[in-house]
């Protein structure tokens, strides 16, 4: 090959480049090991995370069950290793499924059209929030404190440097669902969006309905929220919302420590030439037969440049195939059993412990606890990981955590923990 | 001849909403171990939804028939070569995906503890730390999903830079042989994008450079080697004129895969810059996506990269969520942690001489092809070429036939196409990039291809312009889609 | 090919002035270079535009062409049928796919406009 190259050496191949730019020693890398010693190594470090406990935590990440179907389908070359289908003719399947996707999640969401994925839930939000802007021509966006904490910070890094104020309002104290009027306080004329998460971050399941009326008296587009995306099986669809930006972990993706998940974006009809990301259309081949294709691309980085809707490219389609085998094992029937299960749960664990909120739950809700962090190092030498402390995001929770049960969380485990936290409760009475 | 493939069978199938009927299930649930609850006592009566219209009911083995149908009509990597110029289409060793769902990986909960979660954070950390050695820079953040978010991150890290320096400009400075991403991320980050034109060979122009390169520029994207495949060689005197006038210097390190081990951007003045862990470090693409952006800095940037970093506390990883002068997240938790999984996993197999001897297997395999196909496609920009080559259709174009028709002829001989009309300064693109993984025989299969077609062109032009004969599907109607756009499926 | 009652722009737009009111199009080299134009993208009756600015956009498969105005005013009307029906831009440039109608507010602009023999020698020079 060499010679064909008109090379002497490999080193003639480089020859061209500046000898200022050459790396004239080795990466200071270790030596390459076999398939056994990687496997040796990655065991090892599983091995330091928090393997076999008892976990209650949720907040925006959710421990599912992943029926096997979807490791069997993913695991197939054929999707794992092709690249994004922009051959139509030998991408029918990626794109057959993406098309299958893209309709489960209106029917799941009450929309007309959804994406084909978001990098996740987080970045779905300022994705949603810049295509509000560009839709009603405003720039402030509104969103309640009960969304979850770091898809604000990261709307907030997106939303810096396009003139767009992000403003927050409140929850109720005593419900935890948004505080309506709040709302009214601090929505005006130049709002283009309120964005509000339901179940929200506390899991408790907010009236998208009102929010939405408020925002449309004022001319302003309703986004609505989710990372919990089992609710959908039981919760009725958002009614109001104008942009749904919702994250699909829920789906038979594994918790990865924060990811690979899968976002979406959901719209009405008349919004989707404003829609970031991809799309799949149907259509059909010279010989009449239906195909599928990608399409409306004019909106995209590749055609559309510094104008596009998004600077998005690779996206998450592996992960959203996954969520496309759950909801085709779950179907139409077992979605709404497995979120019963959910919410069975989660009233069977909330009985037995204090809840903060009065407001109806999901699969997840706050417990007032006292000093969250002590007792959750009480609870690992129970092998226990107990809920997450909510004082890093907000300081006037410092005393709670928020606890979330699913269908994989066993009784005698839920006992447990009620065990554990019961003598503290009261002695916090007491106190 | 076609040596490579016939026509397969491949099995219709209708879409899943077709195959459905009700009652047929999938799925299982454990016994309810707690009380059942009512759906409407429990979650109010106005909040329970009916039945979700159109939602699939199919049996497990019509699940799995279902999607084993669909992967059929897929090509992929490991079908064969797929040389699609830019991506970085090598083999995805199937370790990785073993690995990466080992339980103590995969089921690790962002928020678990930090002392539950040292075996994440330490994989994260290694990786870090091998990034910076390859790239020669001095801190890496995990934390972007894909490139484009890489770009986005490192242009708000430029920007907070300058910003603290008391001005943080207007303009961000980008070739016209950039990816699209580029100039969308610079526009996401406030800034607007003027266009710099590359010299007769394809590359930065230097005089153009320091031109337009005045007070309010805050930084040059660069892709290096760019998207010709050809090394930039002023790279270290553009950023000497970038830094003179206290702009930066950003690279879309997309193509590094011609760099590993080879040279480092830290060593020619690179500023900041982002990884495509997707392409360079082999996770695979899986139709689109997940992949991740990892952005590498120079120590002046570091204070800005985004929330939580890495810290080493008392011997143990902790996260730092406390940095005041950090632009904040780009997205929720750590990155695409699964992705950094594989993407160790490839180097730990590779080890620091294995990568340098890929990098050299990708650019001798392009060079290879260029060699080979030069005499049949023309070479509009003949400079010297790394990982990947770009002709254009212009010979082939006077008989009417286009790259988008050689690139469907291609298919009927066994291979995915190169990318097709890209970059945009080439007039009709052919932009293939073979990677370090095809051996000899599936080049030569390649090569003898693309002779094919160029004697078909010739001589039966409308046989490639009509192309692909052999697949399923043949050419799909893309505009009666974008006219009439059908989005999701509907019953009859 | 080009009509002579018409001025055409660079930017291959033509103005038909009736009036004081313009009714501005695409020129038939401009639909041949697009191809397949699957979108157009329109102003609000009521916006004013100015001569060089973009007032919408005439999308195909893989571009997205802006249009110039080539003479200021108010938008009056838009062509309504080009919402459903984007071909009828590449089957009939000069007539019934119209694009917009604007009330004249700077007529002396016409004066920078070629005529269609202009038009036609100017789209000769760029081939
Ligand atoms: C040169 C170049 N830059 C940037 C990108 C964007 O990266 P990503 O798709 O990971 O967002 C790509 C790939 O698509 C690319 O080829």
């Amino acid at each position: 090959m060499l010679d064909a190259c008109g090379a002497a050496s490999a080193e003639d191949l480089f020859a061209h480049l500046p000898d200022a730019v050459r790396l004239r020693r080795p990466l200071d890398l270790e030596p390459g090991i076999s398939e056994y010693e990687i496997a040796d190594y990655f065991r090892a470090r599983a091995g330091e995370n928090a393997d076999g406990y008892a976990s209650f935590l949720g907040a925006g990440v959710y421990r599912h069950y992943r029926p096997v179907l979807v490791d069997a389908v993913v695991s197939r070359g054929e999707f794992l290793t092709s690249y994004t289908p922009y051959q139509a003719e030998i991408s029918q399947g990626t794109l057959t499924a993406i098309f299958e996707f893209q309709t489960l999640i209106c029917q799941l969401t009450g929309m007309d059209v959804a994406n084909a994925s978001m990098y996740d839930g987080s970045t779905a939000v300022p994705e949603a929030a810049m295509m509000a802007a560009r839709i009603t021509g405003r720039h402030r966006v509104l969103a309640a404190r009960s969304v979850h904490p770091e898809y604000r910070e990261a709307l907030r890094t997106y939303a810096r440097h396009q003139g767009m104020p992000v403003e927050e309002f409140d929850y109720a104290k005593d419900s935890g669902a948004f505080d309506l009027d709040d709302l009214e306080r601090k929505i005006d004329g130049e709002t283009a969006a309120v964005i509000v998460q339901s179940p929200n971050f506390f899991g408790v399941i907010d009236d998208v309905g009102a929010a939405a009326e408020i925002a449309h008296a004022r001319g302003a587009l309703l986004i609505m929220v989710f990372t919990e995306a089992v609710s959908l099986g039981i919760l009725a669809p958002p009614a109001g919302a104008d942009i749904v930006a919702g994250e699909l972990q829920s789906f038979a993706i594994s918790p990865s420590y924060g990811g690979p998940y899968a976002g979406i974006i959901a719209t009405r009809d008349q919004f989707v030439r404003q829609m970031p990301g991809r799309l799949v259309g149907q259509t059909v081949d010279t010989r009449g037969n239906r195909a599928f294709c990608l399409t409306l691309s004019t909106r995209e980085q590749h055609i559309r440049r510094e104008k596009a809707t998004s600077n998005i490219c690779t996206n998450q389609a592996l992960i959203a195939l996954m969520a496309t085998v759950f909801m085709t094992v779950y179907g139409k029937e077992g979605l709404r059993e497995l979120a019963l299960q959910n919410v069975a749960k989660a009233r069977y664990l909330a009985g037995k412990l204090q809840t903060v909120f009065t407001g109806k739950c999901f699969n997840e809700f706050v417990v007032r606890t006292g000093d969250p962090e002590s007792i959750n190092k009480a609870l690992l030498k129970k092998k226990i990981v107990g809920g997450l402390p909510l004082g890093r995001f907000y300081p006037e929770l410092a005393d709670s955590m928020l606890i979330c049960a699913t269908e994989m969380t066993r009784r005698a485990d839920m006992d447990a923990l009620s065990d554990a936290l019961r003598p503290r409760l009261a002695a916090e009475e007491m106190a | 001849m076609i040596r490579k493939v016939r026509t397969h069978p491949s099995q219709n199938e209708a879409l899943l909403f077709e195959c459905s009927s009700p009652g047929k299930r999938a799925w299982q649930l454990p016994e309810l171990d707690v009380p059942a609850v009512d759906a409407a006592e429990a979650l109010g009566a106005a909040n329970v939804r009916g039945e979700i219209p159109g939602f699939p009911e199919v049996s497990e083995v019509e699940a799995i028939r279902h999607f084993t149908r669909l992967s059929s009509w897929n090509y992929s990597i490991d079908h064969g070569m797929y040389p699609l110029g830019s991506c970085t289409m090598k083999y995805n060793p199937r370790i990785n995906e073993v690995v990466a769902r080992m339980e103590g990986l995969a089921w690790a909960h962002p928020y678990q503890p930090e002392s539950l979660a040292q075996g994440a954070m330490e994989v994260m950390a290694r990786l870090e730390s091998a990034l910076a050695e390859i790239t020669g820079m001095d801190a890496v953040t995990l934390q972007p999903a894909a490139g484009a978010q890489g770009e986005l991150t490192g242009i708000l890290l430029i920007r907070a830079l300058l910003e603290k320096r008391g001005n943080p400009r207007r303009r961000i400075l980008i070739p016209d042989s950039a990816h699209g991403t580029n100039p969308a991320s610079a526009a996401i980050a406030g800034y607007t994008v003027e266009n710099v034109k590359s010299t007769d060979a394809g590359v930065l122009d230097l005089e153009a450079l320091a031109r337009a390169a005045d007070g309010d520029v805050a930084a040059l994207m660069v892709t290096n080697p760019n998207t010709l495949g050809v090394f930039e060689a002023n790279i270290a005197q553009a950023a000497e004129i970038l830094h003179a006038k206290g702009a930066m210097l950003y690279m879309d390190g997309a193509n590094m895969n011609a760099l590993v081990g080879i040279a480092r951007p830290g060593d020619f003045g690179v500023d900041v810059m982002h990884l495509n862990l997707h392409k360079t470090f082999s996770t695979p693409h899986g139709g689109g996506g997940p992949g991740a952006g990892p952005v590498a800095v120079k120590k002046a940037l570091e204070p800005y990269l985004p929330t939580p970093r890495l810290k080493r506390v008392r011997g143990k990883w902790a996260w730092d969520f406390k940095r005041a002068r950090s632009i904040g997240r780009v997205r929720a938790f750590y990155g695409n942690f699964g992705v950094t999984v594989r993407a160790l996993a490839y180097i730990l197999a590779h080890g620091g001489p294995g990568l340098r001897n890929a990098t050299v297997d990708a650019v001798l395999n392009a060079v290879y092809i260029r060699k080979r196909l030069e005499p049949f496609f023309d070479l509009p920009y003949p400079s010297p070429n790394m990982h990947e080559v770009v002709f254009s259709d212009d010979r082939q174009a006077k008989l009417g036939v286009r790259t988008g028709d050689i690139a469907k002829r291609l298919i009927d001989y066994g291979f995915h196409p190169y990318t097709v009309s890209f970059p945009m300064i080439v007039h009709g693109a052919l932009m293939i990039e073979p990677t370090e993984t095809e051996s000899k025989l599936e080049l030569d299969l390649f090569i003898d291809a693309m002779i094919s077609i160029a004697k078909e062109v010739e001589t039966d032009p409308e046989l490639v312009k009509h192309a692909p004969h052999s697949t399923r599907t043949s050419r799909v109607d893309e505009v009666a889609a974008a006219r009439k756009p059908v989005l999701r499926w509907k019953p009859a | 090919m080009y009509p002579e009652n018409f001025r055409y722009s660079k930017e291959h737009e033509w103005v038909l002035v009736e009036g004081g009111i313009g009714t501005i199009g695409i020129t038939d080299h401009a639909q041949q270079e697009l191809g397949d134009i699957v979108y157009v993208d329109l102003p609000k009756p009521g916006t004013r535009v100015e001569q060089g600015r973009s007032l919408g956009s005439v999308e195909s498969v893989k571009a997205v062409s802006d249009v110039f105005a080539p003479v200021s005013g108010e938008v009056t009307a838009i062509n309504p049928a080009l919402a459903d029906a984007p071909e009828k831009l590449n089957a009939d440039p000069h007539g019934d796919a119209w694009l917009v109608k604007i009330r004249l507010s700077a007529p002396g602009e016409l004066e920078d406009l070629m005529t269609a023999a202009d038009y036609e020698s100017f789209i000769g020079a760029e081939k």
